[in-house]
């Protein structure tokens, strides 16, 4: 295997993408979800500046920097500040238990691999092996989302999946245009706030914020 | 290479690591006291403890067996064997055919299985808990344990330490994606098999708590000073794998003379990192609960597996 520097360095962002991914889906305290989220996003920077500065594409500079004070800064910052204004700092509490949800999430990378081998196989670009890594990120943030009870963890499970997309769509085809970076960008932040007064929503109406209370919403 | 100047390099490895093992214990014990603000005992307090232990009278139950006698000494022969069979200083040692990886896994679990016996041996309560926890924690953490071995051997096509060293050492600097999973899981089995902080307090005094001591309570004297050093060279033995595999640079050939200095300075600044980072993490880290146990294992058993994984999507 001879493959060139920044190649082997997109190689382990992705490998680190793809651990951050697994530690935020064992993880039961909201406030290292939050710090591993960061994080995350801090990787996808990084990743997108080796990605752009080896093929020369000049937008992806400012992709990067979209998500550094997007994913990096704000949004952890406003979900930081929405966990004390709620006080949940407990631990998250899951359907499955981690284990189990360990297992499957190996199942889930696996099937992900697969997926993806024969589109890397016809991919001309040289992120084309971390397609695999990418769409296994995306389906273990949808498994955190749909293992989790509580509401703010499954918004971090969102924002995660965003992460995992931006990364397929870097690696696949080195990025998006700017103008849909720029609207996912913005809609990314709107959906957060308003999840944010959301939050407020449900925990006024049901004195708490696991959304197991919704099934209720019923009209008899 | 000739094959006198490989045992020469064999004795030196052997008796080297035998006699730094314990220092390598002290030294992880004072980190972790700077860390905590207390002063510590000095980095030489395991020579001590062996030496008083070595010069006092073995105190044995009535009903003790054979095999609780001859624990201690299978105990320390296996491990320091271990010792010998890591390419600690040099690579191509003679011992080094003698057992791949996998063997070497193998030794480290018959040692398990003699100490579990011993422990039941007597027939005490906190004996048979131990044992029990012991093995409990042992079938967990050997598969781990065996993927993250799996996954370098896959990258240099060889189960032989020796051969891994030579292939990720001396070959132009290639960044393995794969070897950070292993890393980490490697990490996770050493923490657990060595019996320290998140699964297990090695400096307990409560026997509920304890996994490791408590199978040891019923020793006493050269036994249980026989057993302190093993522990100790089993850290060691773990953490010179652990160098071999993911940072082996500077890993001399044996026979080769001009190499020993450096190599002898390389092991002995990766040793003390490894020691500073091992109190490190054990002070930044709570005990865990023992049903936790089964959880953080099977964590490294799945970094280990993404690790192979992504070998064979990434690396290919």
């Amino acid at each position: 295997m001879n493959l060139p520097f920044y190649a082997q360095l997109i190689n382990l962002c992705a490998a680190l993408l793809l651990l951050l991914a697994f530690a935020m889906l064992t993880q039961r305290r909201i406030l290292s979800l939050i710090n591993l989220f960061a994080l995350q996003g801090m990787v996808l920077v990084a990743s997108t500046l080796v990605i752009s500065y080896s093929t020369d594409q000049s937008h992806l500079y400012y992709s990067a920097l979209l998500t550094f004070v997007l994913k990096v800064l704000l949004l952890p910052w406003i979900l930081h500040r929405l966990i004390r204004a709620l006080k949940v700092r407990w631990d998250v509490e899951t359907v499955i238990n981690i284990p189990a949800t360990m297992l499957i999430g190996i199942v889930l990378v696996i099937f992900a691999f697969n997926l993806a081998a024969p589109i890397s196989e016809i991919a001309g670009t040289v992120t084309k092996s971390t397609l695999g890594i990418a769409t296994a990120c995306i389906l273990l943030a949808f498994l955190m989302m749909i293992t989790r009870r509580k509401a703010v963890s499954q918004v971090i499970g969102f924002l995660a999946m965003e992460n995992g997309l931006l990364f397929a769509a870097t690696s696949a085809t080195y990025g998006m245009p700017l103008v849909v970076e720029l609207g996912i960008a913005l809609d990314v932040l709107v959906g957060t706030l308003i999840f944010g007064v959301f939050f407020f929503h449900i925990r006024e109406t049901f004195e708490s914020l696991d959304i197991h209370h919704l099934e209720k919403l019923k009209e008899r | 290479m000739n094959v006198a100047g490989g045992i020469v390099f064999q004795v030196l490895q052997s008796v080297l690591v035998l006699l730094l093992a314990p220092l390598m214990l002290g030294w992880v014990n004072q980190c972790r006291a700077w860390l905590q603000n207390r002063s510590g005992a000095g980095i030489w307090q395991p020579y001590r403890v062996l030496h008083k232990l070595f010069h006092k009278d073995a105190v044995l139950a009535h009903n003790a067996s054979p095999l609780f006698r001859a624990t201690p000494y299978i105990l320390f022969g296996c491990m320091w064997l271990a010792v010998g069979i890591v390419p600690v200083l040099a690579t191509s040692l003679p011992f080094a055919p003698a057992a791949d990886v996998i063997a070497l896994v193998g030794l480290f679990a018959l040692a398990r299985v003699f100490v579990s016996l011993a422990g039941m041996d007597v027939g005490t309560s906190f004996g048979t808990l131990g044992a029990r926890r012991e093995m409990m924690i042992g079938f967990l953490a050997e598969p781990a344990m065996l993927m993250t071995l799996f996954t370098a051997s896959l990258i240099s096509h060889s189960t032989s330490l020796a051969t891994i060293v030579e292939t990720l050492g001396q070959r132009e600097f290639v960044i393995y994606p794969s070897m950070a999973f292993a890393a980490i899981a490697f990490l996770m089995v050493l923490l657990a098999e060595n019996a320290r902080i998140p699964i297990d307090n090695p400096s307990t005094h409560l026997e509920l708590t304890m996994i490791h001591e408590a199978m040891v309570l019923e020793y006493s004297a050269r036994h249980l000073a026989l057993i302190e050093w093993a522990a100790s060279l089993k850290l060691t033995a773990y953490i010179t794998i652990g160098i071999a595999i993911f940072v082996p640079w500077g890993i001399a050939q044996a026979g080769d003379w001009a190499a020993l200095p450096v190599a002898l300075a390389a092991l002995l600044l990766k040793l003390l990192a490894a020691g500073a980072g091992l109190a490190l993490l054990e002070t930044l880290s709570a005990k865990m609960r023992i049903f936790r146990a089964p959880e953080f294992l099977g964590t490294a058993f799945l970094l280990a597996t993404l690790g192979m994984l992504t070998h064979f999507l990434l690396e290919r």
